[in-house]
């Protein structure tokens, strides 16, 4: 199809990988190494057990000097895998590493396919489109961007703090958006934290305040990130910093605003107390909020519904920080690396409705009870229902929202020890009868079977078995005014009933409800799940799809309080690795204008989603800026006149691969 | 224009006869006349099902072809089916033929040597179904006479119409009847037992576990102060109304409380006379409510 040949002789070396048995099992390696043998510019032709192994890459590098090789292709695992292993080893033998190509006949074939002589000639197939392929290979050089050294954090709660501070006290610059007026996060609401028992608060504000303080970092509350551009080192993030009615600068926290208010007690739910108490349309979260700065509810404060108040917040300011007219504030950042760290939201226990969440009102979520039990939560840490009442018996239902076919499957990790804290905190303030409902105890984590052994020796039942429901019928007197739980005991083996006056929905951990929202904004990707996906599994958790871009938290998943922090403390070291690096080396596969043949009608301008094109006015000709060029090929095929080409994905080296991939089928007659 | 198609079943023929009546009263009243499918037979119940399955579902997409073929031609066809258990059977045959392909050709094979078959064009409804959400509570209310004010309703679904085809309703929490007795003028009460089973057919092969079920149901009924219970099924009515003797006696009891279909709480509210709407069947009879309940001149009676 192409006559242009290459000027000098070509001479290839091939390789097929074993793989151990992942290969040599569903694809005969003998045969494909001896069918390429054959193939015309074929100079060596081997196969080996491990090519990602040193012996293997040594083969690579003797086999250039020896035999004079000009071009590799290794048939083997996946180019994200591998290709930078054997471009490296290429290197080191002595030729440019884009001369080498690579084909995956592991994900692709041997994974995906059981007929081994079938699997065999497909392999063979895909080997010979790449030599066809790698006559066309050019030599290209790497380009190097500098990493910008300033860091966005998104999302305040103990992950997103840690980060911060992690960076910061490296001398790293940090702006850390919060979208809730204070950070904190699920942390500040709780009570006590498993399985030491230290109080929360106690471990928590003082970084909070850490956070405020800290020259380096830049902390935006109330506020949300819009808009990502750019790529790794080089990214352009747009910050909303919504209204809060309040001058942050001027505010100092002393609160005569909020006496002053017009609503003299509070009239709304309180958000930090899970709705337990109430609070006035101008508030601060909770005492030790960070920034110390009220906010006002445009939703609930009549000036700003209806334009009608006395204003008294306004006079009561003798720094003048009320300000209601104040507009939304966009603020655009320069950033190198982004760390997400945007949590969880607990599964709302409505959705089950045969456990009463909303309908009785002594059902009371995990969250709910923390604010219960704390000396700074809505009754002063007293245990007292919502009926006024104080509970003498109270159960605790695990894994509502989790391991459930119809809501989540997963298992959400924390809830075992939550459920078990709860159940000591619920014991040591009200000495009532308290009664655990699980499926299984998962207490794996440091000290935590031992603080659940602690806890069943302080008197708590655990019962096995899935608590059918949650009622107010009553079969006997006893039951009479309870709350009645029926559920299959199975270790005994029989039903039960258990009357009691509180009931605690140990409720699972998913993702927040606009997770796909924010995966758009940073180009991330989800698992199935909603959790953000990391890049890998095991080895890279905290990286993501996107270069630059690292996630912490229970954004990726469930996670207890330590497995967050070490994460942000991982996400903050790859961000540092990357900027104390100070450039990194981007794949030149990136597309270039042949001048004289672009007729400069700016077709590709508008397409180009990295805006990485431009118009030369004087030389009217199209201009294709290469540090923001992703290699997309959007333009290269919207080309009316066919004058954008794109390094690795040139005409040549793609028509001569499909004309490889399509030739004559290779006869395989080998008898098994 | 929707056409309804009525699928009696065994029981409305004998022990819900009231059912029946009133049924097909109401839905006169409603200017909804049900037609009777000519020839039709037994659904196969939960108990044919259990003995040779295959056959069973032949046995019940009978019923289905018989439909599709006496109404030829309409495109929005409904089969009403009043018992529990027959709209369950039906919709369950449905969702397998539609679902199955092999049992589908054995069962069309089947039909086609008695001259019919299956297209799939028939839809399984349940009477409270059409009547809530296809004829409306606006009209309903139009229609009322002499509203039941005052009178405090247990609405009792049964386990079959609401689980495992959740089609019109919640599975656990249903509400149509309950919305039904506000557009009648009456109290629906707020129970947590409204879809628990009612025994079944437990009550005739293992008595002492069926009337126990029962019991559970009607001891919280007056326990919440329901003057009546309504229900939707033939064995559910049959189950906790004529069995209130015995379960007096073995649980040293004094329950009284009458269980209509909901189909006869709608003749009453229409002014229907007793007669059409089986009335003056019941084992445990309505009359006594009016001097229940003050301002008994505005009850029913």
């Amino acid at each position: 199809m192409f006559e242009t040949k290459p000027n000098n002789e070509i001479r290839i070396g091939f390789y097929v990988c074993h793989c151990g048995h992942n290969i040599a099992d569903t694809v005969d390696v003998k045969e494909v190494a001896k069918y390429v043998a054959t193939l015309p510019g074929v100079i060596v032709s081997r196969e080996y057990k491990y090519m990602c192994s040193d012996p293997g890459q040594e083969l690579i590098q003797n086999d250039i000097k020896e035999h004079n090789l000009n071009r590799i292709v290794v048939a083997s695992c996946s180019p994200l895998l591998h290709e930078h292993t054997f471009r490296n080893a290429t290197e080191k033998g002595g030729l440019n590493p884009f001369y080498f190509h690579m084909v995956n006949i592991r994900e692709n074939v041997s994974w995906v396919h059981e007929d081994k002589k079938e699997a065999t000639i497909k392999a063979m197939d895909l080997a010979r489109a790449a030599i066809k392929r790698v006559f066309f290979h050019k030599k290209l050089e790497t380009k190097k961007v500098d990493i910008h050294p300033d860091v966005l954090i998104v999302g305040g709660g103990i992950a997103g703090i840690h980060a911060a501070l992690t960076l910061a006290n490296a001398g790293k610059k940090v702006y850390l958006v919060e979208r809730e007026p204070t950070i904190g996060g699920h942390m500040a609401k709780f009570d006590k934290t498993f399985p030491t028992l230290d109080c929360a608060a106690c471990i928590l504000t003082p970084k909070m305040s850490a956070v405020k303080n800290h020259p380096n970092i830049t902390l935006w509350t109330y506020s949300e990130v819009t808009k990502v551009e750019g790529f790794v080192g080089n990214y352009k993030a747009t910050i909303e910093r919504k209204p809060r009615y309040i001058n942050e600068d001027l505010c100092v926290g002393c609160m005569a605003c909020i006496d002053e208010c017009v609503y003299k007690e509070g009239k709304y739910p309180d958000e930090f107390n899970m709705g337990l108490s109430k609070r006035k349309p101008i508030y601060i979260p909770f005492p030790q909020a960070t920034p110390q700065v009220v906010v006002i509810d445009p939703e609930t404060c009549i000036y700003l519904k209806t334009g009608k108040c006395k204003k008294t917040c306004v006079e009561a300011c003798d720094r003048n920080a009320v300000v209601l007219d104040q507009k939304p504030e966009i603020k655009e950042i320069n950033i190198g690396t982004i760390i997400i760290a945007t949590g969880y939201q607990f599964f709302d226990p409505s959705r089950i409705t045969y456990y009463g969440y909303g309908k009785y009102q002594n059902v009371y979520t995990g969250l709910e009870i923390e604010r219960l039990v704390n000396a700074s939560g809505p009754t002063g840490g007293e245990v007292i229902m919502r009926d006024g009442r104080k509970p003498k018996s109270i159960g605790i239902i695990h894994c509502v929202g989790s391991r459930d076919v119809n809501t989540h499957l997963w298992c959400s990790r924390l809830c075992c020890m939550y459920a078990v804290k709860l159940a000591h905190l619920l014991k040591e303030h009200t000495g009532a009868e308290v009664y655990n409902f699980y499926i299984d105890m998962r207490t794996a984590g440091k000290g935590y079977e031992e603080f659940y052994d602690k806890v069943l020796k302080e008197g708590v039942h655990f019962i096995r078995g899935r608590v059918a429901e949650v009622t107010d019928w009553a079969s006997t007197k006893d039951e009479e005014g309870k709350l009645i739980m029926r559920v299959e005991d199975t270790l005994i083996g029989v039903v039960r009933r258990v009357p009691v006056d509180m009931v605690v929905l140990i409720c699972g951990v998913e993702p927040k409800d606009d997770a796909q929202d924010v995966r758009r904004i940073f180009n991330i990707s989800c698992s199935t799940e909603g959790f953000f996906m990391e890049r890998h599994p095991k080895l890279a958790p905290v990286d993501t799809f996107t270069d630059g871009i690292f996630i912490a938290g229970a954004c990726q998943g469930p996670k207890d309080i330590p497995d967050s922090v070490a994460q942000a403390g991982a996400a903050a070291a790859q961000c540092m690795a990357l900027i104390d690096c100070g450039s990194v080396e981007l794949e030149p596969n990136t597309a270039y204008i042949v001048e004289e043949e672009c007729s400069g009608c700016k077709s590709c301008i508008q397409l180009c989603p990295y805006t990485a094109i431009s118009f030369n006015d004087e030389k009217k000709k199209a201009y294709i800026n290469e540090a923001l060029c992703k290699g997309c090929g959007t333009c290269v095929a919207s080309c009316p006149s066919g004058s954008i080409r794109q390094n690795l994905f040139e005409n040549e080296e793609i028509f001569s691969e499909i004309e490889g991939l399509l030739s004559p089928a290779f006869e395989y007659t080998k008898e098994n | 224009m929707t056409q309804y198609i009525y699928y009696p079943g065994c029981s409305v023929k004998s022990t819900g006869k009231v059912y029946e009546e009133s049924l097909l009263s109401v839905f006169k009243y409603l200017d909804t006349p049900l037609k009777e499918i000519d020839d039709w037979n037994c659904c196969g119940a939960t108990a044919y099902f259990s003995i040779d399955e295959s056959e069973a579902f032949g046995l019940a997409a009978r019923n289905l072809a018989l439909a599709e073929k006496q109404f030829n031609g309409s495109k929005n066809l409904h089969i009403v089916a009043p018992c529990s258990a027959c709209y369950l059977v039906l919709k369950k045959t449905q969702d397998y033929l539609n679902r199955d392909q092999e049992l589908r050709r054995k069962i069309e094979l089947g039909l086609n040597e008695v001259g019919l078959s299956y297209e799939s064009i028939v839809q399984v409804r349940h009477p409270l179904d059409v009547v809530v959400n296809d004829i409306g509570l606006d009209k309903i209310k139009e229609k009322v006479t002499r509203p039941l004010r005052g009178l405090k309703v247990a609405c009792y679904y049964g386990c079959q119409i609401v689980r495992p085809y959740r089609d019109f309703d919640h599975e656990r929490n249903p509400m149509t009847m309950d919305n039904l007795v506000e557009a009648l003028g009456g109290e629906p009460i707020d129970w947590p037992l409204k879809t628990r089973c009612c025994g079944g057919s437990l009550t005739g092969t293992i008595e002492e576990v069926g009337l126990r079920l029962s019991y559970i149901i009607l001891r919280e009924v007056r326990r919440r102060g329901a003057d009546l219970v309504i229900t939707t099924c033939p064995l559910c009515q049959f189950n906790l109304e004529c069995y209130q003797e015995r379960i007096n006696k073995d649980f040293n009891e004094s329950l009284e409380i009458p269980i209509i279909y909901f189909t006869q709480l709608m003749g009453l509210a229409f002014g229907i006379s007793d007669k059409e709407i089986g009335i003056h069947r019941l084992f445990i009879p309505i009359t006594k409510l009016a001097k229940l309940r003050k301002g008994g001149e505005n009850v029913y009676v």
